[in-house]
């Protein structure tokens, strides 16, 4: 074996555009999962918080089993899942769905966090200005809460961001899959992984210091 | 359309083995953590007390902690470092890259654990002849442990669940042994569904342990 490090042999600018499609799609997976995600996590976490008998029966203990098992054991599942029952769904979608649900599972708590976080009087002071329950919710309790939980929000959305990564199990070509197959490739590891970590904290260190300073803009 | 037939039977026969390698994730997470607690703990005073190249080393562990996925982090250890000529075996690579990862995420926790100690303990235990070493491992940290406690059993939960991603460097944890017997026999689903409960059911024990050990912790 050569003792020197030869950094570039193999190493080209397709290369590079390989591994920014690949971070595209990292982008993508995790966006469309984290709206959606969102969406719904804020609808189970009213359901949470409104606590009807059937919500603390039957959501609660499924959105805690999606926090409770690994996210890659989800996958593989779901993928293999999906076949029993008669469907087809490709990686992509597969993932999709799982990292939605695993978003919404996460976001559910902070949700109702949220609501909790404006206080009764608030509310009741809403309702005897004649808001009706609906406008309360959504002129009140939501700007609030946001507000109040939004630091939080955001470090589950740049958790699944980096969970999206789990995807490449099933063979979905996101960064850390495009990696993986540029080492085996050129057998230049470290830099290529060192790219792929590049592309990552690009997308992710930005976002949670803006949120951090929000976080400390809004406290003050 | 249901024409899918279960065969649980191999998994029942390689139960045993899928409960020892449960142990296995159980042992890797709990060694990372208490690695994890030391570190970090370490991150967390550099960060707070000192300037110059050690904050930086220390905030950049933390920020690449934070903001990478963990199976980057993994694969960091487990490809990157063989351009130095360094090949850690796959126990070592998931040891080395949750300690990591937990040592990042810890030390967040532990430096608001350290500033929400009021200052006056730190001058009165100096002011009684303590000297700074004393002061820390006698006053402060055991203070600041106390306030983290819930944060620190959520991280070793997260510890467990990252564990799974040993499978993708070759670790013969509950997931690598799990996707080891499920290619051995095609029974993907029935093994993973029963990994999955094996997860679900360590989650919960140890957060009832936690809690447990939490009221007599905490009992004055």
């Amino acid at each position: 074996m050569e003792p020197t490090i030869s950094f570039f042999s193999g190493f080209g600018r397709q290369d590079i555009l390989f591994m920014a499609e690949a971070a595209w799609r990292t982008l993508l997976i995790s966006t469309i999962s984290i709206a959606i995600g969102t969406i719904l996590g804020t609808i189970f976490g009213w359901l949470l918080y409104e606590g009807r008998i059937w919500a603390t029966l039957f959501l609660a203990p499924v959105l805690d089993a999606f926090r409770s098992v690994p996210l890659i054991i989800q996958l593989v599942l779901f993928y293999n899942f999906v076949p029993i029952i008669g469907l087809s769904l490709d990686a992509f979608q597969s993932g999709l769905v799982i990292l939605t649900i695993y978003t919404a599972s996460l976001v559910a708590n902070v949700a109702r966090g949220g609501i909790e976080s404006v206080g009764k009087p608030m509310r009741r002071a809403a309702r005897s200005l004649g808001m009706s329950y609906w406008q309360d919710l959504r002129y009140v309790v939501l700007p609030i809460g946001t507000r109040a939980v939004f630091p939080s929000w955001v470090g589950v959305a740049l958790g699944v961001l980096k969970d999206s990564a789990l995807v490449s199990v099933l063979g979905y070509v996101e960064l850390l899959r495009a990696s993986q197959i540029l080492m085996t490739r050129t057998q230049e590891p470290l830099l290529i992984i060192s790219i792929a970590g590049a592309f990552y904290f690009a997308l992710s260190y930005p976002i949670s210091r803006y949120s951090a300073k929000l976080e400390k803009r809004w406290s003050q | 359309m249901f024409d899918y037939n279960f065969h649980w039977r191999p998994v029942i026969r390689s139960l045993p083995e899928l409960l020892e390698a449960s142990l296995v994730t159980l042992q890797v997470a709990t060694l990372s953590m208490v690695i994890g607690i030391v570190v970090g703990l370490g991150l967390s005073v550099i960060r707070l007390r000192l300037r110059g190249p050690l904050y930086w080393l220390a905030t950049a562990w933390v920020e690449l902690a934070r903001n990478t996925p963990a199976l980057f982090q993994l694969f960091f250890f487990g490809f990157g470092l063989g351009a130095f000529g360094w090949h850690l075996t796959p126990y070592m690579i998931v040891l080395v890259g949750l300690s990591f990862n937990n040592a990042g995420y810890l030390s967040e926790n532990f430096r608001g654990g350290f500033q929400a100690v009021p200052d006056t303990q730190m001058r009165a235990a100096r002011s009684l002849g303590m000297n700074l070493w004393q002061t820390y491992t006698r006053i402060l940290v055991p203070q600041v442990l106390r306030i983290v406690y819930y944060p620190m059993t959520n991280q070793l939960v997260w510890a467990v669940l990252m564990s799974s991603l040993g499978m993708l460097v070759g670790f013969r944890e509950l997931s690598g042994e799990t996707q080891f017997f499920a290619s051995r026999t095609y029974r993907i689903f029935e093994y993973f569904a029963v990994t999955a409960v094996i997860y679900y059911v360590m989650v919960k024990f140890i957060l009832l342990a936690s809690r447990l050990l939490a009221t007599r912790l905490f009992r004055y």
